[in-house]
């Protein structure tokens, strides 16, 4: 019983950390709970869709960031992208970073977009591992026989 | 025949429209919990195509009845406003409620799609409490429609017992 106890306690205090530090936000709370029986992995699926759909408009957005003629209309097009689905799982520093973005594209700022680009890797590669960490949790807990305490 | 609203509703179906798989997604678990019936695609013109609309003629009856339309706003392509009027340039289409999703608040934007005849205009990340301001409109307008056809059943029949009378 204490095992179950203790993980329960790390996993809340984990999870009540990614929010203090803004990496989630109330969204992922609402994903939580569009969770249930029928539906047991709904987070981590559209979690893993968000990290499919990330990796593949990060590597678009380092692709056109590279070209002789910038077509920030492009650019700016994959940055709203991100942003959006960073805003539906409530990766709040991701969806932060991509507005940055979306302003030096406006004015079109190239060393600006570089910057933004590394930025938005950034926060993208925290939160990755963040969400991973607290699946593990998770799984750590559900295996030892214990209940994920809910938001 | 059933009285109105007793008893279990047939469920409502609503068409989803989205690019994105994971905006599809969330949107499908939403309504499904919702105990809506939901069909996904993600461009406007699979929308049309399923709603049996090709090149602007109403091609085929279609059998499966959509209740509701909800689609993004900004999608490649058909935008969600093209498609929105698409639809309501459609005779046979144009009854169906339209509800628009953005991620952006822009007013503009927000006017030209209830202008040109969105339901409801619904600012990303969608939420429970949003899908659940969908149902009043469906039912009220399910509840004016079998009223209408009620009606209409009522009048034919003293249409007919006035030509047995007089017959």
């Amino acid at each position: 019983m204490d095992g179950i106890v203790e993980l329960q306690r790390q996993l809340v205090e984990y999870t009540t950390s990614l929010y203090d530090e803004g990496f989630l936000d109330d969204q992922f709370i609402q994903l939580q709970q569009l969770q249930d029986e029928s539906n047991p992995d709904f987070v981590v699926e559209v979690v893993s869709l968000f990290f499919e759909d990330s990796q593949r408009l990060l590597n678009e957005l380092a692709n056109s960031l590279e070209q002789q003629s910038l077509d920030f209309r492009r650019v700016d097009a994959h940055v709203h992208q991100l942003k959006g689905s960073s805003s539906s799982i409530g990766a709040q520093r991701v969806q932060g970073a991509c507005i940055m973005f979306r302003n030096y594209c406006e004015v079109q700022n190239v060393e600006g977009c570089l910057k933004c680009l590394q930025h938005v890797k950034n926060e993208y590669s925290l939160v990755k591992s963040k969400l991973e960490t607290l699946f593990k949790l998770e799984q750590q807990v559900l295996a030892a026989g214990g209940t994920i305490p809910m938001p | 025949m059933g009285s109105l609203g007793s008893g279990h509703a047939a469920q409502f179906h609503v068409l989803a429209v989205d690019d994105s798989i994971l905006e599809r997604k969330l949107i499908e678990r939403l309504l499904k919990i919702s105990s809506f019936q939901v069909t996904a695609v993600d461009s406007g013109i699979k929308a049309l195509q399923f709603l049996g609309l090709q090149d602007s003629t109403y091609q085929f009856h279609q059998e499966v009845e959509v209740n509701l339309i909800i689609t993004d706003y900004c999608m490649p392509g058909m935008t969600g406003f093209d498609l929105l009027r698409k639809i309501k340039e459609s005779t046979s289409l144009k009854d169906i409620p339209v509800v628009i999703m953005s991620s952006e608040n822009v007013p503009s934007r927000i006017n030209r799609c209830l202008e040109e005849g969105a339901e409801e205009f619904i600012l990303k990340p969608v939420q429970l409490s949003d899908v659940n301001k969908l149902k009043p409109h469906l039912l009220r307008k399910r509840a004016e429609e079998q009223l209408s056809m009620s009606n209409k059943r009522k009048t034919m029949k003293e249409c007919n017992s006035e030509e047995l009378t007089n017959s």
